[in-house]
């Protein structure tokens, strides 16, 4: 399968961590975080987020590149019928 | 109150067009009707180990076992430590030898190869009826958490839709997204998903784990505020009276352990399934052991939940007097009834009619356990990051949705209709099949979900009808893998009879403190259970012995298939896997032996 999950993946938690810090820096301070015990959950959580989503598409782009470097792969197995 | 907003909406969203996106992404890498059931046989075996335990991970999962552990503590982490380590080891080191070797697609299919044509279809069909009833009660269940927790109660009101098409709304919408990344993408597309959610489940709910220890007061905090037992999960398991789940470690061991759990996670296509579509053997071997190692920590991140909530003071209605500048502000929080009258953050059961509390006849409130992980929820995170909870939990939903309707449009296509209704069609013909099998298969799912409103004890007897057709099935796989000698007559008697034997001790025993009927006697009362638990485990070793029985009985008065045919299905008769050429401690054997030594380590550390 050519489509590297990782990279999808990657994506998306960049994605929802960057929304998630910029989310926690613009209402640092605020009310809304009496409920997670004063902590700025969404600054901090972001951030590991983040942090996930960017290795993943680290990742992801390097086994892309590795896969490009291999010689290209053996004419696929022929593909039978599955009737009995 | 909930009040989402448009952080919250986006964080939502982003997930669903990362779940289309994938499914549109993969379309064109659908060519054949391989491609599409069996993903081609050609994934890692890390996504198709995180996808395995995923495909499990849907609402009983998430809600269940929060609930359970609210009401039986730390005991619940058995459903780890003895229900699923163990299987998934036997399964991945015994087992997928033979299910990947074998070549065949389905489950099912493999019956055929071992045994015979009646043992195939008897299961085919049993298999694909409750694939379809379990993603309908997936359904129903979601639907009514997010009427519960009033997710678009905010959005229906700004749209002036009624509120009333909540419900509806929920289904169609689970509906059509797991349908549409199904549809497109097949396999691959459903393992590829169940991959991101769970991800996306330990990113939602391990900040809440955090927050609830943190405000608990770490885990003594949390010794200090729940019952001795709750945090103990050995202790008072050798007599049913001493633990709170009232079921002795017999019970424990041989039904969840050697019965329910191996039967589950040994013989389910729904997990089976993202096994058999790994690369080569060595990996498919090694996907169910790849998965134990997060179940190994499961207990912390949904368990839990269920036990903090517990722990945690019961809110009540109080007034907080500020002085701001001179002027006074009296600041008022109104709990509902039904909420200081729970434990903990787990709110009493109300009565639909009355929409009053309901209490037990020894006068204490009833508590509503499926509430205690969703209750944390939104007790612990503000705007944002609720968001990601929400979505989280939606996505176990449709997870647990996703891996019955590709292991229903397999089965049905390969062997239901290509076996019994239209043989030597092309290829691409199956692949269409396929298609509409998955439409059919939600359709169906959503008649189910709709007939759980009217019926209200529908999901109740459909579960118990799954649990008798698959308390005895382990029997079965066991015998036909170990023992060349057991037949196909062998084979389906013993299944016809495990399932009778398992509605035998259902109709003839009852659980202390229920009335007869749906929780057992209907026959008549010769034995009462401490729990329905107790009762459960003990028909599963009922059913499993009868099968086990009968299996081997009619197989010795009947006639033995030549060994020739059986090379490559049973083990004595299948040479060893071939060595691959990596270092020892890359096997699979290895691999098994140190996720042993972990839940053993985890088991002594909960003790």
């Amino acid at each position: 399968m050519s489509l590297d999950l990782r990279i999808p993946m990657g994506l998306m938690f960049t994605l929802v961590g960057a929304i998630l810090v910029a989310f926690g820096i613009a209402t640092d301070g605020s009310q809304i975080y009496a409920r997670s015990l004063g902590i700025n959950v969404n600054l901090w959580w972001g951030f590991v987020l983040l942090t996930f989503g960017i290795t993943m598409l680290l990742f992801g782009r390097r086994g892309q590149k590795q896969m490009a470097k291999l010689p290209p792969e053996p004419a696929e197995e022929v593909r039978r019928g599955h009737g009995h | 109150m909930l009040n989402l907003t448009a952080v919250d909406w986006l964080i939502m969203l982003l997930y669903f067009v990362f779940v289309l996106g994938i499914g549109i992404a993969l379309k064109r890498y659908m060519k054949t009707s391989k491609d599409f059931f069996q993903a081609g046989r050609a994934l890692p075996a890390w996504i198709c180990g995180l996808a395995f335990i995923s495909a499990n991970l849907g609402a009983q999962e998430v809600i269940g076992m929060g609930a359970s552990g609210a009401k039986y503590g730390l005991e619940t982490a058995h459903f780890y430590g003895i229900g699923a380590i163990p299987a998934m080891v036997f399964v991945g080191i015994f087992m997928m030898p033979f299910y990947y070797g074998s070549k065949a697609r389905s489950v099912p299919e493999f019956l055929r190869m071992r045994f015979d044509e009646k043992t195939r279809a008897l299961n085919a069909c049993s298999f694909a009826v409750m694939t379809v009833f379990s993603s309908g009660i997936s359904m129903y269940a979601m639907a009514r958490l997010i009427q519960a927790l009033h997710v678009f109660d905010g959005l229906f009101y700004t749209l002036g839709w009624p509120q009333n098409g909540i419900f509806t709304f929920s289904i169609v919408l689970s509906a059509v997204i797991v349908l549409a990344y199904i549809f497109l993408g097949g396999l691959t597309s459903a393992i590829y998903n169940e991959v991101l959610q769970f991800f996306l489940i330990v990113a939602g709910f391990l900040p809440l784990v955090l927050l609830g220890l943190k405000n608990i007061g770490g885990w003594a905090g949390l010794k200090a505020s729940v019952p001795m037992a709750y945090m103990h999960e050995w202790k008072g398991v050798a007599h049913a009276s001493t633990n709170p789940m009232g079921i002795e470690i017999i019970g424990i061991g041989m039904g969840l352990g050697f019965v329910l759990g191996s039967g589950y996670w040994c013989t389910d296509f729904l997990v089976i399934q993202t096994a058999m579509a790994s690369k080569n053997m060595e990996s498919a071997r090694r996907v169910p052991l790849i998965a134990a190692v997060p179940k190994i920590f499961f207990p912390f991140l949904v368990i839990l939940p269920g036990l903090l909530a517990i722990g945690l003071p019961t809110p009540h209605t109080t007034t907080v007097v500020h002085n701001i500048n001179g002027m006074i502000v009296r600041d008022t929080t109104v709990v509902p009834q039904n909420v200081e009258e729970g434990r903990g953050l787990v709110p009493a059961k109300i009565n639909p009619v009355t929409g009053k509390p309901m209490y037990t006849a020894s006068g204490q409130p009833l508590l509503d356990y499926d509430m205690a992980t969703p209750n944390m929820l939104l007790h612990f995170f503000p705007t944002g990051i609720l968001g990601l909870g929400l979505t989280a939990l939606l996505a176990s939903f449709m997870s647990g949705m996703a891996g019955n309707v590709t292991a229903f449009n397999t089965v049905f296509t390969y062997d239901l209709y290509q076996s019994y209704i239209h043989k030597g069609g092309s290829d691409r013909h199956y692949m269409a099949v396929g298609r509409w099998a998955t439409v059919g298969g939600i359709l169906l799912s959503i008649a189910t979900a709709y007939a759980a409103i009217n019926f209200n004890n529908i999901m109740d007897t459909l579960q118990l009808v799954f649990s008798f057709v698959n308390a005895p099935l382990f029997a079965t796989f066991l015998l036909g893998m170990f023992w060349k000698r057991a037949t196909g007559h062998g084979a389906f008697a013993g299944l016809i009879s495990g399932t009778a034997a398992a509605m035998l001790h259902h109709g003839l025993t009852l659980p202390i403190e229920a009335h007869p009927g749906i929780h057992g006697g209907w026959l008549t009362v010769i034995h009462h259970y401490p729990s329905d638990m107790a009762q459960n485990f003990w028909g599963a070793i009922f059913a499993f012995g009868t099968n086990f029985l009968v299996t081997v009985v009619v197989s010795l008065a009947t006639k033995a298939r030549p060994e020739s045919e059986l090379v490559g299905l049973v083990h004595s008769l299948t040479p060893k896997p071939p060595r691959a050429h990596n270092v020892w401690w890359k096997s699979p054997e290895a691999l098994a032996v140190a996720v042993l030594l972990m839940a053993v380590a985890l088991n002594i550390f909960f003790y």
